[in-house]
């Protein structure tokens, strides 16, 4: 057989000498050789479902750390945002790839073409009321200190999912988790002394950091009432019950908040989370049109 | 064109990172397993260093077109997400050829104990010689780099800047 001569040759060999589907990176499954079978009594439907929670929480707020790109206060901190989003995206990718093996697609298969693999036509064909992520998320991100007390709060929320999730019965996400645990602890690490820097700061990032924490604390009621998905599956070992990391989290929040010298809130009236029942905001839709406007434009482009 | 190398091992491991070239994906640990199915496929086994390392695709493709080139037709290459990489995995050889590359290598990788992960606020303790003039006395400007696994450091004797490859 012929053999390829450059590296960009074996790339597109790989992909069928076709080109590359233009917004994914298209040349690998992210999952290739991975075992994907659904553990015995495990409903493959719930174990999607759940993947798409926790991916959309990641795919989200990676989109919301991006929109620093350009803006950031310096150039270290700019390359920090996108080096969370980037890890947030990776784990997106691979948690929506792992939806799609348990033949969770939604609608996202009406638009997107056989080409686009699964984690591509989630992201980019699905419509808002199929995101299954909190609101935690999506809010507009506000000012610099807004930003860091947000990814505080939402990396200390899924670390704390993913330390426990590490011995989930499904060894995709155990494996998603693991990898996942010590990238978050350093998103964690780097928003908290953001946070103490900030709150012990000047009186002029005190008082922003203060407005950050009012304005993102209320988004914490959502995060500790479990659906009906992620309670049969913690029966079934696979998920990890929210309200069980709801002591860690405030635990963590407080410590931070205090030693910065913040207010600490009220904690909030808990209730069901409108956004893993696929109810948005309005802030959702401006997001998803710079998220998916490109993919949607171009279906199944290539280069 | 070089001898052609029999032993697939051997020419999957001379294959470079893409974004440290100065290292073997052998070196880095990125490089879990190659060994020929009875078939014949060469079955190559890789881990990501990060979640979202956009270098996969092309260490992928980099194995494939290595191994196509040494005569191998038929080579499948696959992905292993467990155990997590650590930079524990990164040889002694990778370590050298990092610090003559002007990155510093990496120190142990934090223990991974179940149950929560404590939380740090303290100025991270890391250190890391420079690698250009050697000196210990060295300070951390930012925790992340140009890529994922790297931090960003400048060294207070000879001034310069010079990245890290963070343990993990």
């Amino acid at each position: 057989m012929a053999h390829e001569e450059t590296v960009y040759d074996a790339l597109d060999t790989a992909h069928g000498g076709e080109g590359q589907w233009a917004f994914g990176t298209g040349f690998d499954d992210p999952l290739a050789g991975v075992d994907t079978t659904v553990p015995d009594g495990v409903d493959a439907a719930d174990l999607g479902a759940y993947c798409l929670m926790l991916g959309d929480d990641a795919l989200v707020l990676c989109q919301r750390l991006t929109e620093w790109a350009t803006r950031s206060p310096e150039l270290e901190e700019e390359v920090a945002i996108a080096n969370c989003g980037l890890d947030l995206l990776g784990q997106a990718r691979l948690l929506l790839a792992r939806a799609g093996s348990a033949g969770v697609l939604g609608r996202s298969r009406e638009h997107a073409t056989d080409s686009i693999p699964d984690e591509d036509a989630l992201a980019y064909f699905r419509d808002a009321d199929e995101f299954v992520h909190h609101h935690l998320v999506e809010a507009d991100g506000g000012d610099f200190a807004q930003t860091m007390v947000r990814l505080l709060v939402a990396s200390t929320f899924r670390l704390a999912l993913f330390a426990q999730l590490r011995e989930s019965r499904d060894p995709v996400l155990s494996a998603i988790a693991a990898k996942g645990v010590p990238e978050l602890t350093y998103h964690r690490d780097h928003a908290a002394r953001w946070v103490l820097r900030l709150g012990d700061g000047t009186p002029e990032s005190h008082r922003r950091a203060q407005a950050g924490v009012d304005a993102v604390w209320p988004l914490l009621a959502d995060l500790f009432t479990a659906t009906e998905v992620e309670t049969r599956l913690t029966a079934a070992g696979v998920a990890v019950d929210p309200a069980g990391v709801r002591e860690e989290v405030r635990g963590v929040l407080t410590m931070v908040l205090e030693r910065a010298t913040l207010a600490v809130p009220p904690w909030p009236t808990e209730r069901p989370s409108p956004g893993r029942a696929g109810q948005h905001t309005a802030e959702l839709a401006p997001l998803l049109a710079t998220l998916q406007g490109l993919a949607r434009e171009h279906p199944a482009a290539t280069w | 064109m070089s001898a052609v190398l029999t032993d697939p091992r051997d020419v999957a491991g001379t294959v470079t990172d893409p974004e440290l070239p100065m290292l073997t994906l052998a070196d880095l640990g990125v490089l879990r397993d190659v060994r020929t199915a009875e078939d014949g496929t060469v079955v190559v086994t890789i881990t990501p260093t990060y979640s979202g390392c956009p270098a996969m695709g092309v260490m992928r493709a980099d194995l494939v077109h290595a191994l196509h080139r040494a005569g191998f037709a038929d080579v499948d290459v696959r992905t292993v997400l467990s155990p997590p990489w650590s930079t524990d995995w990164i040889s002694e050889d990778g370590r050298r050829k990092l610090a003559e590359g002007g990155i510093a290598p990496p120190g142990h990788a934090p223990v991974r104990a179940a149950g929560p992960v404590p939380l740090s606020l303290g100025p991270t303790r890391r250190t890391a010689s420079c690698p250009l003039c050697g000196s210990a006395d060295t300070e951390e400007l930012s925790e992340f780099s140009g890529t994922a696994c790297k931090a960003l450091r400048r060294c207070r004797t000879c001034r310069e800047p010079f990245e890290h490859v963070k343990e993990i």
